[in-house]
């Protein structure tokens, strides 16, 4: 390294513009805070050494100067705002609601949008947030950070430690606040001092120059945001690890007992209750709204018991079971227990829990009943004997079903819209008649009613009598009718484990620190220097240049000393 | 119950019309010749003692409405975007005392009439909270996010100050047009709380049929059709026929209603700027500009910039932090990409842009002035857009 020795004395390391101790312009480093051409100063970095600045020949060089360019970091940042605007124009992946033609994104993107939504589903945009291009970038953006702030942290911090008192004049005169006054006695500078100390400013003085300093702490501000912000990408690092986080989903149905997910089999959950709970359509307060939005609900809330499996040699068995907690968990209020989470996110009312289903003879006027029998369809079994020597035989069973152009097919596992094709073996034959049942939902859609908007649960039983009994053959002799549906409530519950909930915390708690130090504090110095019997004035800060006007009028205040000017204005 | 409501609208009535007041005497304060920056004038002093006596009665409003509904008055978009108004007149407060500037209100005050005018045409019944937003989070959350924004707000006063003062009008540019574009932009909020205004006040209704997600559904206009919706039938009779159709591509429940309030708005709106301008013969930038010579530029600057620096920590404290533990107690996940989260990581990563532009490769005075411009239109952006039309699980509408 060449070291660039100034007059005052001081060593300065190669790159410097303005010498750390006295101020003094070194010449040949001009150009590179733009000097040369200006009148006034840059003052960023204290004119102090950056290696962005200095060396620009090795390959290392070179990336480190391109990730040290703000202009390179505004950049970055302005692509991954204009890209994340771009994400919001149609819905991301998770988002397409479930009244959607289809939630397969391949069709659902274009029959809804068009053309534009098959070039952004295309163009991966559905996707965009956890695109590797969009993760590239952010990351791009925190490379940016970290190497943007060691380029300048360090060299100011040791610029600003090895200030003096006494400065050139060259580095004073060409301050934006300046003033010259010829003749000053030391009453008043002793004044001065005075005024400033009152102000909260610390004084250093140096053969009868002063320079007054405050909020000097200020200027590390950016870094320690910047600190604060690098914490947060990595929390989101370790968050990819398993280790540290767990996302899962449980339905219990009132009355389950089930092993929660993603505990390896050492938690139960039991449903007591699924509450839902409406706002009264007579309150006073809300029953304009209410009359013109429609019921609102108030609470949805699941009474639960958590359970730990016992030591026992077969991990769950369900017998040794010890309670750990009995509570509610509604939304807004997790239920929290060693190290887990759960959370309220959804109910289904109306799941169908047992059907029960008559078989009638064929066109018979008085409707009578020959014999009836219940499937229980979380318990289904393959046969069904009445009797009076009937026999069913479930041949298919679509849970969720639904007709679409490409045949019927079953939309969920959940029976959500139950449907059969039953083999019936009248009492002694060998021979049985096909017929299909159920799509009580189809049935009550083709009446009319909006079932995502009703309560099933008193119309299922209404509707489930209309609902088809088709008889593929033509030739039937019987036919099987829905005499009655249970249904069922059931509670849909997220179950998280997240350590890296803290790290993210501490991020942001370091970067608020870091940004309130620096916007709300400034870092603001005002030079006093003897020059034969008069005194050269200078004042910087960093920002808001009101206050330190203000701070030193202040000052000077019934002294001889003239108020600087603001030599930005005249230019 | 009643007469705290009726308390509580009648107040806001009252700080709307001292605002109202208020703007015209910072407007005489404009002749004042007093070079003497720390002297106020009498006109100044009344300007600013209406002003905060609008606040305090803007903040009787929300109070009376806090104790008439049980829950902090920011959950629908009259409450929040009322609230966002308040924010705006107390940011003003704060850095009027801090710099004495009082052309500052003669736009700041305008802009909180407009916002708040502007949210007294959604529906103002109190309305149940849902479950997700019954948490202290709510006022917590929503009421730092404004306030930030309310002193984001007046870094684009002073950058439309600075604007108007700075930019050359004695011939036509790129600059003047874009100008006076911002300003057309505000005359379409008049626009739209005009026409609002006055169908509702004539009480006119139209019902219309149309498709959506293979049912039919019905939609009821409060302003005359001009767009129908798409494929739409209208059922009420003896009122005007639709001239044309809203745009298939417009997807969503309302999407005919909504358009149509954008065309009415951009019509009204525009026949108020052409009318203006009728009447000054020239540019409404350049008609203001002499209005302005007594401002002083670089501290118009300097207010632009500080009310960045004083605004960006608030708003990425309620907007980013808050929002995320609230987004974790109550949906489970602190981000979820959300259209209304992404515009508020939008609005953050502009605002930091803005700080690095001007810090660190001297984007100052008008560049400064027309980034703070920019920044106002995104978070009218996701007020207005992004709740009215991409609404996700934060749709207030
Ligand atoms: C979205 C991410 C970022 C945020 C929120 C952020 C935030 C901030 C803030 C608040 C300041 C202080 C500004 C002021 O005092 O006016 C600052 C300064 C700064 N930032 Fe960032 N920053 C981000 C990304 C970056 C990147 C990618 C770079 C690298 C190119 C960078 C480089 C700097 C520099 C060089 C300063 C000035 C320090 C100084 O001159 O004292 N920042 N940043």
């Amino acid at each position: 390294m060449n070291h660039i020795k100034c007059e005052c004395g001081h060593v300065n390391p190669e790159g410097t513009v303005l010498c750390e101790a006295c101020g003094k312009p070194i010449e040949m480093n001009q150009h590179i805070d733009g000097n040369d051409k200006k009148k006034l100063l840059n003052m960023r970095y204290e004119g102090s050494a950056r290696r962005s600045k200095t060396y620009n020949k090795t390959i290392i060089d070179k990336i480190w100067n391109f990730f040290s360019s703000v202009k390179v970091g505004v950049w970055l940042i302005v692509i991954a705002l204009v890209a994340s605007g771009i994400g919001t124009i149609f819905p991301q992946e998770q988002y397409i609601p479930s009244t959607a033609v289809s939630r397969d994104p391949q069709i659902y993107y274009p029959e809804t949008f068009g053309i534009l939504g098959k070039i952004y589903y295309q163009l991966g945009f559905h996707n965009l947030y956890s695109s590797w291009w969009y993760l590239l970038l952010i990351a791009l953006i925190g490379i940016s950070l970290v190497i943007c702030s060691l380029d300048r942290f360090v060299p100011l911090y040791k610029a600003l430690k090895r200030q003096k008192a006494k400065r050139h004049e060259s580095f004073i005169n060409r301050q934006r606040f300046y003033s010259k006054t010829e003749s000053v006695e030391q009453g008043d500078i002793e004044s001065v001092k005075e005024s400033l100390r009152k102000q909260r400013y610390k004084v250093k003085e140096e053969d009868g120059h002063l320079v007054a300093e405050k909020g000097r702490f200020s200027r590390w501000g950016p870094y320690v945001n910047h600190i604060g912000l690098i914490i947060i990408l990595l929390a989101a690092l370790l968050r990819t690890t398993p280790l540290l986080y767990l996302d899962d989903y449980v339905w219990v149905r009132e009355g389950e007992l089930k092993v929660i997910p993603g505990t390896d089999g050492e938690y139960y959950i039991e449903n007591k209750e699924f509450i839902l709970e409406t706002y009264d359509q007579e309150d006073e307060r809300f029953k304009e709204a209410i009359a013109k939005e429609g019921i609102v609900p108030s609470n949805f809330q699941s009474n639960v018991i958590i359970y730990k499996s016992g030591d026992s040699e077969v991990l769950g068995a369900e017998t040794d079971l010890e309670k750990v907690t009995e509570d509610e968990i509604r939304m807004n209020y997790p239920l929290k227990f060693d190290g887990y989470a759960l959370y309220q996110q959804g109910y289904q009312l109306n799941e169908f829990a047992n059907m029960t289903f008559k078989i009638y003879e064929m066109n018979d006027p008085d409707a009578e009943a020959l014999g009836e029998f219940t499937i229980d369809l979380y318990n289904m079994k393959h046969e069904y004997k009445l009797d009076n020597g009937y026999k069913v035989v479930v041949a298919e069973y679509y849970p969720d079903y639904k007709l679409t152009e490409d045949g019927v097919k079953s939309e969920t596992n959940d029976s959500n819209n139950p449907a059969f094709v039953f083999n019936l073996y009248p009492p002694e034959s060998e021979d049985y008649e096909i017929s299909f049942v159920g799509d009580v939902i189809g049935a009550a859609e083709d009446l009319g009613i909006d079932t995502t908007v009703v309560e099933l649960q008193p119309m299922g039983n209404v509707v489930g009598t209309f609902a088809p009994s088709i008889d593929p053959t033509g030739e039937n002799q019987y036919r099987i009718l829905i005499d009655s549906i249970d249904f069922d409530r059931k509670s849909g519950l997220t179950v998280r484990k997240d350590y890296t909930l803290p790290v993210f915390g501490f991020g942001a708690i370091i970067f608020m620190i870091g940004v309130i130090q620096g916007m709300y504090w400034q870092h603001r110095r005002i030079w006093i220097q003897r020059k034969g019997d008069g005194v050269l004035l200078a004042g910087h800060t960093n920002k808001n240049w009101f206050g330190l006007k203000k701070d030193i009028e202040k000052a000077i205040d019934g002294t001889a000393i003239n108020m600087v000017e603001d030599q930005n204005e005249e230019e | 119950m009643e007469s705290l409501l009726s308390t509580s609208s009648t107040a806001l009535f009252t700080a709307f019309i001292l605002y109202l007041v208020a703007t015209l005497f910072f407007g005489a304060t404009i002749k004042d010749k007093t070079s003497d920056k720390s002297k106020t004038g009498f006109a100044g002093k009344l300007a600013i003692s209406l002003t905060i006596i609008g606040f305090i009665a803007q903040l009787t409003y929300f109070v009376t409405r806090w104790m008439a509904s049980g829950h902090a008055p920011v959950s629908n978009l009259f409450e929040f975007t009322t609230f966002l108004g308040m924010c705006l007149v107390f940011a003003f407060i704060i850095i009027y005392f801090i710099y004495k500037l009082s052309v500052l209100g003669l736009f700041a005050l305008p802009v909180a009439m407009i916002i708040i005018a502007y949210a007294s045409m959604f529906s103002r019944e109190i309305s149940p909270l849902v479950p997700s937003l019954q948490s202290h989070w709510l006022a917590i959350h929503v009421s730092t996010v404004a306030l930030g924004q309310g002193i984001l707000f007046i870094s684009f006063v002073a950058g439309l100050i600075y604007l108007i003062r700075q930019v050359d009008q004695s011939v036509r540019s790129a600059r003047t047009i874009a100008l006076e574009f911002v300003i057309y932009s505000l005359f379409l909020f008049i626009g739209f709380i005009v026409s609002s205004s006055v169908f509702n006040a004539m009480g006119y209704s139209a019902s219309f049929d149309y498709p959506l997600n293979d049912k039919t559904v019905t939609t009821e206009y409060t302003m005359p059709a001009i767009a129908g919706p798409y494929d739409g039938t209208l059922t009420t009779e003896g009122v005007m026929e639709p001239w044309f159709q809203t745009p298939e591509w417009m997807h969503g429940a309302d999407a005919g209603r909504k358009f149509n309030t954008v065309v009415w708005s951009l019509l009204v709106g525009s026949v108020l700027y052409g009318l203006i301008r009728l009447i000054l013969r020239k540019r409404v930038g350049a008609a203001i500009q002499p209005l302005l010579k007594n401002v002083k530029p670089d501290l118009v600057d300097e207010i632009n910039y500080r009310s960045v620096a004083i605004g960006f920590p608030v708003f990425t404290l309620g907007g980013l932090i808050f929002a995320s533990i609230w987004a974790q107690i109550a949906w489970d996940r602190f981000w979820g990409w959300d259209p209304k989260e992404v515009w508020a990581l939008i609005t953050w990563f502009f605002y930091a842009a803005y700080l690095h532009l001007r810090l660190s490769r001297g984007w100052h005075g008008e560049k400064s002035a027309w980034l703070a411009v920019v920044g106002f239109g995104i978070i009218m952006f996701n007020l207005i857009v992004v709740n009215l039309v991409l609404a996700g699980l934060h749709s207030y509408a």
